[in-house]
């Protein structure tokens, strides 16, 4: 090609990018106009473009009931899944008579405490020296004494069994989509449905299809643990190096020993990193299960946050956090624990000196709980609880006049001033017009499809009959997470500037991303007390976490010659910023504002017991019954809106990212 | 089979990466060129590679980086199945194999050595190397057995037990060659083997892996991207570019009468004397007087004698007994670099 040929193609293309960004801007602009008119003229435009009359919407409750009982009872799925209920609920009363003496088989008596205290510090030193012992050994020391071990232990039960299952049955369907492209298809839009299907989804059909109790918490908690299992096994697969698979064709295996002997051990890593996911969303899950009436420390804590006991419901959530940082850390240590050599010569008794120790200590303590029944159990009266003296302290610091005037000004501030505006505003706005808005939120994102999906999902919210109740979902994620951005944000930036904060930030937040979500109430509600602002202030808290850490990540992951070769151009502080760091880092940024939508869509619904008025408050009502049909309107209500969300912010990051080169 | 079968022949081997090889290859004109193949969408990874390999010859193929040669190699293995032609091993036309046939073959006849080693990180060194043996399912004692012979063959003894981790790069190596050949193959395959390692460890690699070369007699087809190394090793080498095959010949021809340019840039910047032997620059039959030198002597390590014996031919003992004349000039030339 010629020079001036060159050029010419370099200027046509110049020109084909500032057209489709002209063609983009026109059309987003022509739909924000459109939903400006409609909403300016609702007096005047018909009624159908406001609110979908009830008589246009199809009774997709009622066909759904239709669907499900027809799966339940005329193909007989209820047989199936009574009889798997049998056999896991066989499993976790096995678990509990072992874990907390529960009377069922193999009727032998509780583990004693100390025991499972000693064996988990020695098992945390194997995998990652005396910190995590330490770790592992005050988690339950604490647990015991604060007299939470039964709850504690009732939680366990169902962790031991549904991660087991969640692991495995998610390695499994990975290997299968892994296997056959067309598998990983028809699965991923499943995933995606299932990241996004507010829990009380996951707990109504458990608890038709598999009874009351444990199995329907262990069931919930498997499918919910499920998914990001099944992604790290494929990513896991397929990041096996070639020569290692070549090797292991040169060396003659078969399919089976391919699979056995070469693709699942050198895929190790990621397999761990999706067991250290189940193992923490199961934990999410069964703190959660408290709704379909589990016992456990899930249960206790919504049973004290009820009744306002705020010292106790403190004490709980201490401990579920620790739980989680600790199952956290001792998975995750386990995932980089790489195999050591033994030196010639060293005895068996060395080799194997950490399972010996662990024999030892159970043996020992054993014994000692035999004759100190201290450490067997913890009686009610010798529990070191504070309760009562945490709840005079929290009461007392919010009754100090001047916190009281802080908090009572915010709550009114927000509410007033923000809360209350916003959500008329989006009350009062035409179903079309939201519509409208949604479509060219899509296409300004991503281009035709994602504004496809949210013409498409918006209608589907709206023909699903709950509009004004997922236009208050809507309206408390959003808020939500525009606040947490916000605040955290600049949180954010701050701390990219320097070395050891931006280390500190990342932990903080790795960590609070470790806590179930339940617990990310406990402030709110110690703060605020049951009102409007608790469900805001909840979701904030739980998004921000997200929001900061890819912030922090984006602006730090700058490459480092980038912002060098700013210095010497001459860009100051700001200007580096804004100019360099800001553009490369919004990718990241974007993902972790992804993860903050999808968070608080999940949030607003466990919210609902504060006393929300929008999806997840009739959702919590169904709970009650066996109404599946408007259970799974209700959630499908969520799950489309947050899907738009989703699709248009990733297919964003993902062309940016093209775009940039990374 | 008899004696005289080539241990690996290929014949018109085509591969081809595209959305459907087969039928491409099938209503392609013959005179394609690689450009040509490209913009019909396809990539010709091996094009039309006819060659043969003898029993305890060592083939090295040379290359640059996307000249087909790891594709070949994988061809031969059947790693990759061929679109065209014929690969046979032993005589035995291995497209023909099934899946159970072909483990077998693999299991029996064949080892490799990768460029990165491809270990298995979660096994020791003593695994890795009865890995094969395992697959195959001798019992644990005999392949201890013969493991234990080969990591002492390649000099790490003492370290049976450490993970790959725990090795540095040439030790890596060490291990991926002793499991190549824990199963004793026919026919080893070498795709790159020292390529990942620094330059003083790959002299001493090459150094070992002719020791080997010298006490097990393998067939062996080598693969690299550097000249020198290929000279070093090679009974003859094969010089591909763009999948097809340059120039196979022994390394003292290729120097001396390059076949296309693309070999001839090659060879510009080796130093000639020292891969030309004697014997190749003697003719046969023509009586000298004089001691004669050995044939297997390199042009560089006779200068002393070049420059001071002042006959116009040098008596050369030829490898099958005979002696032949060795034109001093045309010596002297590839002595001092001199083109013809």
């Amino acid at each position: 090609m010629s020079d001036s040929g060159r050029a010419n193609a370099i200027k046509s293309e110049a020109e084909a990018v500032s057209i489709s960004a002209i063609r983009t801007r026109t059309i987003v602009l022509t739909l924000l106009g459109a939903a400006i008119l409609l909403t300016v003229l609702k007096p005047w435009i018909p009624s159908v473009l406001v609110r979908l009359p009830e008589g246009a919407i199809l009774p997709w409750a009622d066909w759904l009931d239709a669907g499900f009982s027809w799966l339940q009872n005329d193909i007989g799925l209820i047989h199936v899944t009574r009889t798997i209920s049998g056999w896991l609920g066989f499993l976790t009363d096995a678990a509990a008579n072992v874990l907390y003496g529960k009377s069922r088989w193999p009727r032998l008596e509780a583990l004693p405490w100390s025991v499972v205290a000693a064996c988990s510090a020695v098992l945390g030193y194997w995998l990652g020296g005396w910190r995590l012992a330490l770790l592992a050994g005050g988690t339950l020391v604490w647990t015991a004494l604060m007299g939470q071990w039964k709850w504690a232990m009732e939680t366990m039960s169902v962790i031991v069994v549904a991660v087991p299952f969640g692991f495995g049955i998610g390695l499994l369907l990975g290997m299968c989509a892994w296997k056959s492209r067309r598998f990983e298809e028809a699965l991923r839009p499943i995933l995606l449905v299932l990241q996004t299907l507010p829990f009380y989804s996951y707990l109504l059909p458990a608890v038709i299809f598999f009874k009351v109790g444990p199995t329907a918490a262990s069931v919930a908690t498997i499918v919910y643990s499920m998914p990001p299992m099944i992604l790290m096994t494929i990513v896991g697969l397929r990041k096996v190096p070639p020569d290692v698979v070549e090797a292991g064709r040169m060396a003659g295996c078969t399919r089976w020993q391919m699979l056995r002997s070469v693709y699942l051990p050198s895929a190790r890593s990621e397999i761990l990193v999706g067991l250290n996911q189940v193992i923490m969303l199961a934990l999410a899950m069964v703190v959660l299960t408290a709704f379909i009436g589990m016992p456990g420390l899930g249960a206790k804590l919504l049973a004290m946050m009820n009744s306002f006991k705020l010292g106790r419901s403190f004490e709980i959530g201490v401990t579920i956090v620790l739980l989680a940082v600790t199952l956290d850390r001792l998975s995750k240590a386990w995932v980089v624990k790489q195999p050591e050599h033994f030196e010639k010569g060293i005895p068996w008794w060395q080799r194997h000196a950490f399972l010996l120790l662990g024999l030892a200590t159970f043996i020992l303590f054993y014994m000692l709980s035999q004759y100190l029944p201290i450490l067997d159990e913890v009686g009610r009266r010798q529990s070191l609880s504070m309760g009562k003296e945490i709840d005079t302290l929290i009461k007392g610091f919010l009754g100090i006049s001047w916190v009281k005037a802080i908090t009572d000004f915010l709550r009114w501030f927000f509410n007033i001033w923000v809360l209350i505006p916003t959500e008329l505003a989006l009350l009062f706005l035409p179903t079309f017009a939201v519509i409208l808005v949604m479509t060219g939120v899509g296409y300004l994102l991503g281009g035709w499809f994602p504004a496809l999906i949210g013409f498409l999902f918006f209608c589907a919210v709206a023909q699903l009959g709950w509009w004004d109740r997922a236009m208050l979902t809507l309206h408390s994620t959003l808020t939500a997470v525009f606040l947490a951005m916000l605040i955290g944000m600049p949180l954010a930036i701050w701390a990219a500037q320097r070395e050891r904060a931006s280390r500190w930030m990342i932990f903080a937040c790795d960590t609070a991303q470790t806590f179930p979500s339940f617990i990310y109430l406990l402030p709110a509600i110690m703060l605020f007390g049951i009102t409007p602002i608790t469900v805001i202030l909840a979701i904030l808290i739980y998004t921000m976490v997200p929001v900061v850490r890819y912030t922090v990540e984006g602006l730090r992951g700058v490459p480092r010659e980038i912002t060098e070769a700013a210095d010497m151009a001459g860009a100051t502080r700001w200007q580096k910023l804004w100019k360099v760091e800001f553009p490369l880092a919004m990718p990241t940024i974007a993902v972790g504002l992804n993860q903050a939508f999808i968070f608080a869509f999940f949030m607003v619904i466990i919210a609902a017991f504060i006393g929300t008025r929008d999806l997840g408050q009739e959702m919590q009502r169904t709970l009650a019954g066996t109404d599946l049909g408007k259970n799974f309107t209700l959630g499908f209500s969520v799950v489309f809106m947050a899907l738009t969300l989703d699709i248009a912010i990733n297919s964003w990051a993902r062309k940016r990212r093209e775009i940039l080169g990374q | 089979m008899n004696s005289d079968t080539p241990v690996i022949s290929a014949e018109h081997v085509w591969k081809l990466f595209g959305p459907s090889p087969e039928a491409y290859l099938s209503r392609m004109p013959e005179d394609h060129s690689f450009e040509d193949i490209r913009s019909d969408g396809y990539i010709a990874g091996v094009k039309d590679v006819s060659l043969e390999v003898t029993k305890g010859e060592m083939l090295v193929i040379m290359g640059l980086s996307g000249s087909g040669k790891s594709t070949l190699v994988r061809c031969f293995s059947r790693l990759h199945d061929i679109t065209g032609g014929v690969i046979r091993i032993d005589g035995q036309d291995i497209m023909s194999l099934n899946a159970t046939e072909l483990i077998e073959l693999r299991r029996s006849k064949m080892g490799m050595v990768f460029q990165s080693f491809g270990l298995l990180p979660h096994r020791t060194v003593l695994e890795n190397v009865a890995f094969p043996l395992e697959m195959r399912g001798q019992d644990r004692h005999a392949r201890r057995e013969r493991a234990l012979e080969m990591v002492r063959l390649v000099g790490l003894e003492g370290r049976e037990d450490y993970f790959p981790r725990e090795l540095s790069g040439g030790q890596q190596q060490r291990v991926g060659i002793a499991r190549s050949l824990a199963i004793e193959p026919n026919i080893w395959f070498l795709d790159e083997p020292f390529s990942a390692l620094d330059p003083l460890i790959r002299r001493e690699m090459q150094d070992e892996f002719l020791r080997l070369q010298d006490m097990l007699g393998k067939t062996i087809v080598f693969i690299t991207h550097d000249f020198d190394e290929a000279l070093r090793l090679a009974d003859r080498i094969a010089i591909m570019k763009d999948g097809a095959v340059e120039q196979v010949d022994t390394p003292d021809k290729i120097v001396l009468d390059p076949a296309t340019e693309y070999v001839a840039r090659f060879t510009e910047e080796v130093d000639k004397a020292s891969v030309v032997h004697a014997s190749v620059l003697a003719t046969e039959g023509v009586p000298v007087d004089g001691e004669p030198v050995p044939g297997d002597a390199t042009i560089l390590s006779l200068a002393r004698r070049l420059v001071e014996d002042m006959s116009d031919t040098i008596p050369v003992s030829l490898p099958d007994g005979g002696t032949g004349a060795m034109d001093r000039k045309a010596a002297l030339a590839v002595l001092f670099g001199e083109k013809e």
